[in-house]
Formats: C-alpha cells, sequence, structure tokens
C-alpha cells in the first residue's frame, strides 16, 4: 500500500518544527507502523537525509518508550494498543497520515517524535512505592490478599508511564498516571501505611511538574493502551480528600 | 588469566550461609565513602543500584532507554519460579536446585545454581512487600503454575506482565532512593568504554544520548547488568536497544567472555511475516499447557488447517516424547520445529511456522476457561497475525530470545578483572547450556537484591583505593577513543543503512550458528563475518552529527560490537564439540536426534581472551564439578 506521511520534524528542544511531507510506498500490510516508518527512514537516508526520530524499544506495547500522535489520536486508531502494535491493515492505501509527538508543556520535545517524559519519574520518586527495604519482607503469605482486591490493583498497575493520557487530555494533565499508581498501591494492604502521604507527594509533585488539572473529561481513559479506567481517579481524589482533612496524612 | 572460581567450602546447602559469614563488612557509617556505578536498570541492576542505596553506598545509575522503568526484563510475560512449595506438590529448594541444573544440560556451576534456588524465596517475599500484584486464589493466597519443562506448580505471575510488575517493584524501590538523594541517575545514557586503572575497574565513559557529550564517570567498582546479546541474529525477541556494547567493550579490556554460544531460542515466537519485520514477538510459553504444536504429515499441503483430519497431522511433540508432550524443554522444541519446516512441512504463507491449536482445550474446557487463562495473549495475537487464535490455529516459530553465555564471574559475581561484576543476563553464572522458564527473572532479582549487595561490600571493604578523578590518564584515553570512534562512524557516508549491515550478520548467524550448528557451516560464517565488518567500516552510512539525538549512530555502534562479537560467538560453537543445550552440534546426536553431550573433553565453561580484532581469541577453561547432581543424559521421553 501507499500512503502519505506528514511528520513533525524539529532539530532540537529550542528549534523551531513544522511537518514535513514524506511518501511511504510499497508498505506490507502486515508491517507494524514502527516499521513502516523504518521503511520510510531507510529511504530517507538513501536520500542522504537525515531519518526521523521516534522513541522506541521493545516493541511489543510493554516499555512504554513508544508514543506519537496520529492525526492527532495518541498511538493512533487501535483501542488497547501502543503504536508499536498498530498494524497497517488498519489503513487504506492512500491515506494521509499527520503524525507529532505529544503536545504538553511538562513533556518537552527532544527532537521529532521524541519527547522528555523525566516528569512522570519524579512523580513516582514523590511517592509510587512502598518503602520496603531489601531483606525486609516478611513470608509472602503472611497477608492474604483478596483476590478482587489484587486484580483490581493489577489492572491499574499495568500503566506503562507511556504519556498518552497527558497528550490526550485537553488541559494535558498527568491524573491518570498518577491516579493508576495511587490505587494500585493503595488498593494492597501492603501499601497502607504510606496510603495518604503518598497521594499528597504525588499529587503535588504532578502539579510542580507543569501538568494541568483535571477537569472530568475522560479522553485519558480512551487513549490508555493499557485502558486503565478513570475511577482510579475516582479512587485518588477520596484519598486526597481524606488526606487533606487529617492533622496529619497517615493519622487516622 | 587466571580462573578461581571462589567456590565456597563445605556442603552445598551450607556454602552461602557460610560465605555470608566470612566476608567483610563495611560499617554502617562509612559506606557512603565508597562508590558504585551501576550500568543496566533492569531486574539486575534496578534492585543491585536499590538495595545498595539503601545500605548506604553512593550510586550511580545508567540506562540508555529514557527511565530504568523500560529495561528489558519488562518484556518478560510468563513468570518467577521459587522453591516455595506452597502448593504442596513436593517442591524445595533442593529439587529447583536439581531442576536447573539439568536443564541447563549440566555446564552450570553447582554452587551458584543451589544459591539461586535458596535465593528465591526471598525474593517473592519481598516483591509481595513491594506490593507486586502476583496473582492470587480466592483465599487470598498466591496462585501458582507449571511452567516449560517443570512437573511441580512453582511459578508466580502477574497476568502476562510478571517481568513488568518485577521490574516496577525494583524501579519504584531505586526512584526512593534517587528521590532521597542516595542514587544519581542517567537515563538516556550509554556506556561505551570501561575504565580499568591498576588493574581495577574504575569507572566508564557514556556518552549523553541527548547532547551527545561524551562523560567520565569515576568509582570504586563498577557493575554491568546489560542484559544479553540475542539481537546479534537481528530478528530476536528482545527490544530493539538491547546491545552486548557494555559487555564486549569490558571483555575488550580484560574481562573473560564465557560460553558465548550459549543461546537460548524459544519455541513460541510468532513467525517472521517479511523484509519488513524488525524484530520478533513471543507468546508466552504458558500457551504450551493447553495448547497442541501440529504440522501436517503430508509435505507441502497447503489446506486451511480445519480442512486437515486429525489422522493426517503430525503431533510431532506428543509422538516424540509421550510423558512431556507439547511441554518439552525450549531447545527441544525450537528444533523439532525447524525440522518440520526444513522437512517443508512448515505452515503458513511462508511455510515458516508450525501450528500451536487450542481446538481440543476448548472442546475439553469450553472458551471461557480459555479466555481467562490466555486472553490476553490470545488478543495479541489476533492483533498481530490478524487471525483469531480461538477459530485458527496459531502459527509459530522459535525465534533468538536469551543468551546463557556473558561475561565469565567468580562466586562473588566478580569478573576477572577486579572491582567489575555482573549481573543477570549479562553474565554466564547461572544457567548452563539451557535457561528454564521463569527462571530469568529470578536470576535477575537474586543477583541484584541478594548477591551483588553484599559481594561487593566484601570488595569494597577489602579496600586499597586510590584517590583518582576524570583527569586521570586512562579516563583520558578511554574519552578520547569513543570521540575518534563517533567520528569515524560519521565520516564513512557509505551506501548501505545500518539497519541493512545487521540484517546481513543476523542471516549468517541464524543460518550458521543458530538452532542446529555443524563444523563446516561455523567456518564459512568465520570467513563471512570479518568480511562482512570490513564492508561495514568502509559502506556504511550514518547521517547526521554527534551533537544530538542520533539513533543511527547509537545503533552503529552497537553493531560495530556485535560484528565482533559474532565472529567469538561461531568460535566458541566450533570449539564446543559437543552437544549440549541450545548448543546443538549436528555432528553429535543420538540416533533420534538428541544432544549428546561429551563430559570427558566438555565439562568446563570456555572462557574466551580477546587478543585484538580479527585475532584469534585465547580459550581458558574453568572445569565444572557435578557433586550433587550425577551428570546424567537428560531425557524428556
Amino acid at each position: 500500500m501507499n500512503l502519505t506521511l506528514h511528520v513533525w520534524r524539529q532539530a532540537g528542544p529550542d528549534a523551531e518544527g513544522r511537518f514535513e511531507t514524506y511518501p511511504a510506498q510499497s508498505i506490507s500490510e502486515h508491517s507494524s507502523f514502527l516499521e513502516m516508518l523504518d521503511v520510510v527512514n531507510e529511504r530517507i537516508i538513501a536520500d542522504g537525509g537525515e531519518p526521523i526520530a521516534f522513541d522506541h524499544d521493545c516493541r511489543e506495547g510493554i516499555c512504554g518508550m513508544c508514543g506519537f500522535l496520529v492525526n492527532g489520536v495518541p498511538h493512533g486508531p487501535l483501542p488497547g494498543a501502543t503504536v508499536c502494535q498498530v498494524h497497517m491493515r488498519h489503513y487504506q492505501d492512500g491515506d494521509e497520515l499527520w503524525i507529532e509527538p505529544w503536545r504538553a508543556t511538562a513533556f518537552p520535545v527532544i527532537r521529532d517524535l521524541a519527547v522528555n517524559r523525566s516528569a512522570f519519574d519524579r512523580i513516582i520518586e514523590a511517592g509510587g512505592y512502598i518503602s520496603a527495604a531489601t531483606g525486609s519482607a516478611p513470608d509472602a503469605h503472611a497477608v492474604p490478599v483478596p483476590k478482587e482486591n489484587a486484580e483490581y490493583a493489577m489492572s491499574a498497575a499495568e500503566c506503562i508511564g507511556c504519556g498518552a493520557c497527558v497528550a490526550a487530555c485537553p488541559n494535558a494533565s498527568a491524573m491518570l498516571f498518577t491516579a493508576a499508581k495511587v490505587g494500585h498501591l493503595g488498593l494492597l494492604p501492603q501499601g497502607q501505611p504510606e496510603r495518604y502521604t503518598r497521594v499528597v507527594d504525588m499529587v503535588a509533585t504532578m502539579d510542580g511538574e507543569h501538568f494541568g488539572h483535571c477537569t472530568n473529561h475522560g479522553a485519558c481513559q480512551v487513549a490508555c493502551p493499557k485502558e486503565i479506567s478513570v475511577d482510579y481517579i475516582a479512587r485518588l481524589n477520596k484519598d486526597l480528600r481524606t488526606a487533606k482533612i487529617r492533622k496529619s496524612p497517615n493519622i487516622r | 588469566m587466571e580462573l578461581n572460581a571462589r567456590i565456597p567450602a563445605g556442603p552445598i546447602q551450607d556454602k552461602w550461609t557460610k560465605h555470608r559469614f566470612d566476608m567483610k563488612l563495611v560499617n554502617p557509617s562509612n559506606k557512603r565513602k565508597y562508590s558504585v556505578i551501576v550500568v543496566g536498570s533492569g531486574l539486575a541492576g534496578g534492585a543491585a543500584a536499590a538495595t545498595m542505596a539503601e545500605l548506604g553506598y553512593e550510586v550511580s545509575c545508567f540506562c540508555f532507554q529514557d527511565s530504568p522503568r523500560r529495561a528489558h526484563s519488562i518484556a518478560a510475560q510468563g513468570g518467577i519460579n521459587a522453591a516455595k512449595n506452597y502448593q504442596g506438590d513436593g517442591d524445595s529448594v533442593y529439587r529447583l536446585f536439581y531442576d536447573t541444573v539439568k536443564g541447563g544440560d549440566f555446564r552450570a556451576r553447582e554452587a551458584n545454581v543451589y544459591r539461586l534456588a535458596e535465593l528465591s524465596l526471598a525474593i517473592i517475599d519481598q516483591a509481595v512487600a513491594q506490593g507486586v500484584p502476583f496473582a492470587r486464589e480466592y483465599g487470598g493466597f498466591l496462585a501458582n503454575r507449571s511452567f516449560g519443562g517443570a512437573q511441580v506448580s512453582r511459578t508466580f505471575y502477574a497476568r502476562g506482565q510478571t517481568g513488568q510488575q518485577l521490574l516496577l517493584g525494583c524501579y519504584q524501590a531505586l526512584e526512593r532512593q534517587i528521590g532521597a538523594g542516595k542514587v544519581t541517575m542517567h537515563n538516556r545514557h550509554e556506556m561505551l568504554e570501561l575504565v580499568v586503572v591498576d588493574g581495577r575497574a574504575r569507572g566508564i565513559v557514556t556518552r549523553d544520548l541527548i547532547s551527545g557529550r561524551i562523560e567520565s564517570h569515576v568509582a570504586d567498582a563498577v557493575v554491568l547488568c546489560t542484559g544479553g546479546y540475542a539481537n546479534v541474529f537481528y530478528l530476536s525477541t528482545n527490544a530493539k536497544g538491547c546491545n552486548v556494547t557494555a559487555i564486549w567493550r569490558a571483555h575488550k579490556k580484560g574481562a573473560g567472555f564465557a560460553n558465548p554460544c550459549y543461546t537460548q531460542i524459544h519455541p513460541t515466537s510468532l513467525p517472521p511475516a517479511g523484509e519488513h519485520q524488525s524484530k520478533l514477538t513471543l507468546m508466552s510459553e504458558s500457551l504450551r499447557n493447553d495448547g497442541r504444536v501440529w504440522v501436517p504429515k503430508q509435505q507441502g499441503d497447503t489446506r486451511p488447517p480445519d480442512q486437515i483430519p486429525d489422522d493426517e497431522r503430525d503431533y510431532y511433540l506428543e509422538r516424540y516424547y509421550p510423558s512431556f508432550g507439547n511441554l518439552a524443554p525450549r531447545d527441544i522444541a525450537s528444533r523439532r520445529a525447524k525440522e518440520m519446516v526444513d522437512e517443508g512441512r512448515g505452515v503458513g504463507p511462508s511455510g515458516i511456522g508450525v501450528y500451536l491449536d487450542f481446538r481440543d482445550a476448548i472442546q475439553r474446557l469450553g472458551k471461557e476457561v480459555i479466555e481467562e487463562r490466555y486472553g490476553n495473549l490470545f488478543d495479541m495475537y489476533a492483533n498481530i497475525a490478524g487471525e483469531n487464535p480461538y477459530e485458527v490455529p496459531m502459527r509459530i516459530y522459535p525465534a533468538p530470545h536469551y543468551t546463557m553465555g556473558g561475561l565469565w564471574v567468580d562466586y562473588n559475581l566478580m569478573s576477572t578483572i577486579p572491582g567489575l561484576h555482573v549481573g543477570g543476563e549479562a553474565n554466564f553464572s547461572d544457567h548452563g547450556a539451557n535457561r528454564l522458564g521463569a527462571s530469568a527473572l529470578m536470576q535477575g532479582l537474586a543477583d541484584g537484591y541478594f548477591i551483588l549487595p553484599l559481594t561487593l561490600g566484601d570488595y569494597l571493604a577489602r579496600g586499597g583505593f586510590d584517590k583518582i578523578d576524570t583527569d586521570h590518564a586512562e579516563f583520558r584515553a578511554a574519552e578520547e577513543a569513543v570521540a575518534e570512534r563517533t567520528k569515524k562512524f560519521l565520516s564513512i557516508n557509505g551506501k548501505r543503512t545500518v539497519t541493512d549491515i545487521h540484517r546481513e550478520l543476523g542471516a549468517i548467524l541464524w543460518e550458521y550458528c543458530g538452532m542446529a550448528r555443524n563444523a563446516a557451516g561455523l567456518k564459512t560464517a568465520l570467513a563471512k563475518i570479518p568480511a562482512l565488518r570490513e564492508e561495514f567500516w568502509e559502506n556504511v552510512r550514518v547521517p547526521g552529527d554527534g551533537q544530538n539525538l542520533n539513533q543511527q549512530l547509537e545503533h552503529a555502534g552497537r553493531l560495530a560490537d556485535f560484528l565482533e562479537f559474532g565472529e567469538l560467538m561461531c568460535h566458541d560453537a566450533l570449539d564446543r564439540d559437543e552437544s549440549a543445550g541450545g548448543h546443538f552440534r549436528e555432528e553429535h546426536q543420538t540416533a533420534d536426534g538428541e544432544a549428546l553431550r561429551n563430559d570427558q573433553d566438555f565439562a568446563h565453561a570456555s572462557v574466551w581472551e580477546f587478543k585484538g580484532v580479527g585475532q584469534a581469541p585465547v580459550k581458558h577453561r574453568e572445569e565444572l564439578t557435578f557433586e550433587n547432581v550425577p551428570l546424567a543424559t537428560r531425557s524428556y521421553k
């Protein structure tokens, strides 16, 4: 199949960007979206140009490294999939595609389609963990965890940190990302001792990193390649309210 | 090159306990005076960095990805073994030890394997304490399943994302230490040189992948947890960025490389779809618990699978191995699949593939049960292959997946360069010639959480470190070497792309040093690889410059190392004139096609010393003794 690509090219964080047009010719419908870009890049190099930079690594939808907008939609048209998992059979011969990086103040462009998502690491750093130093653990069966809780925690823990939620949000909020971690750890008995300081600290860091506020649009849930529910945002808000009306977050 | 494995004396059950007592300790208040560099942030590296920081050491950690959370450990699907015996089915530390030594086809070091089995217990405890949401039963206790070649249920899992969840536990512990100021994290940095001063590893030189800056980092010890080298085959299940560079550069600085020919080909990957294929996607081998593997009995049978009646199907694994059937170990299942394809009985449009069929399991258990067990894997398959596996059998084919070889390490996980420790897939230590399913996560975390933090402490406590800084001549020389090399890549301006040459290297290795090898083929490869390397240095085109994000330049550096490493791999495969585990030499097989070991001449680890690019490497041996698991021929019949 043959397509026309309009790709955002930007030489560096401070450079001005613009769309450039490239033909993508004789593309196999069995190739993935990133493999299609590989083919285009090989031709750009052969023609003496500089290939399109895009982040990627595992190419099986789990590392969270890849991600950009295709026709304005994070990770392209397939629900529950990262862009590396989208295959070209989902497109028609002759399609025109606009490809651009995540757009958010908190995710500055590094080059072309690659952005800096370190702000996510700093949100985790602020409290997205259970303080359990190596060697301090009791036997794994010491505390049973109801299956439903474990499953519900797992559904939040599936977050791959790709940033699609931020890119989809009209406010560029990181609420779904933060809520997924707050939900994952807060649903488990091991996560209870730090439950309320965790939510306060993570939300404060999220705000400090220039993510926008959540106004319950729900676009994040639709864009999320792991289909993480906005219900976790409700849980975060509940925990945050509880923490804020207490004298000290973790004291009942 | 001296190889002293430093295996503690005494009965195998007591070695680690005794060794922990014998090791020197660093006083808690002195730990902050010691600095450690950890390269790699996967299960081994991330766990080691976090734990050493918790203990009080000054840690710097490096990864080439944009966040430590993305290391390739994240892609492991199936699970992690531990001898908890929570199912009461007769498991024990000794059984896990025994299974791992046997599964490795008697080419691993017993003492290390026993320690691994012992530590498996604490890993699960640690992960649960961190909030890893393992699968549970209704009573709230942990669920287990049987996995790839094991006859007990000892595998813990978190849906099909066990590696991801374990890595996130480890990453979160690491982030806690970054927040506490005990770990300095360097994302998007690639290690390009190891710096050895007065015979000891004292630092690394890195390239900042965003700015292109070449930087030196000094420490008292260096730990490499940089994963395996399966991407030497170009097509593998590894992430695109996985590479041999860190351990290869260390090898060139004097670290012995052990058993590079031991590579694992995973039996259940999706078959390649065409020339554009950039990597292969693994389907968890847990699928083999309920799926039946078959090909048509007739060569060139192009009928759709549902029109081939049962008596015209060859369920070859069940036929060859009546007791293990479709759960035969990875190396055996892979080789048999290739045999079927080579006989012209492969399936799918390319004829490269075999069926993995769930028809009978769906009839027996119902679609709901299969959906509950494998739903996400079935969805993944449907998405990639464009076919519905509930109705049409999956097509699978073997793919390079894991590499058992790596830098040689002693019982302390220290390489032949003092101060250079190696953990996880990057070392050679625990899996012998073949790794059992769900054992990679276990090894990475055992090394990272429980072994390296203690053995490094012992090394540091022995002291004797001169104060040096990055002005030292060795650092200057290493920086210059990196700058020179970068300049060279950018100046060649030839006609072939990096990917094009990498694909050719991969094809050579897959053909001659893949699932089955023979002397003539390996000699052919040993002639082709240097020629291709020469072509690379004359005819590669690396566009752009070195002052910003340049992914072609990164790939060129990694490929240049693969082009040297691939030759060593073939040397080792040619030298190891026997079949063992994942290393199958066609000259050495039983009448029914099983691997035939030669314990007389090859019950050793081959450790190679670098002598120069294009020069024959020099072999050293670590003899392996089996005092607890008697040498026996593996049988899965």
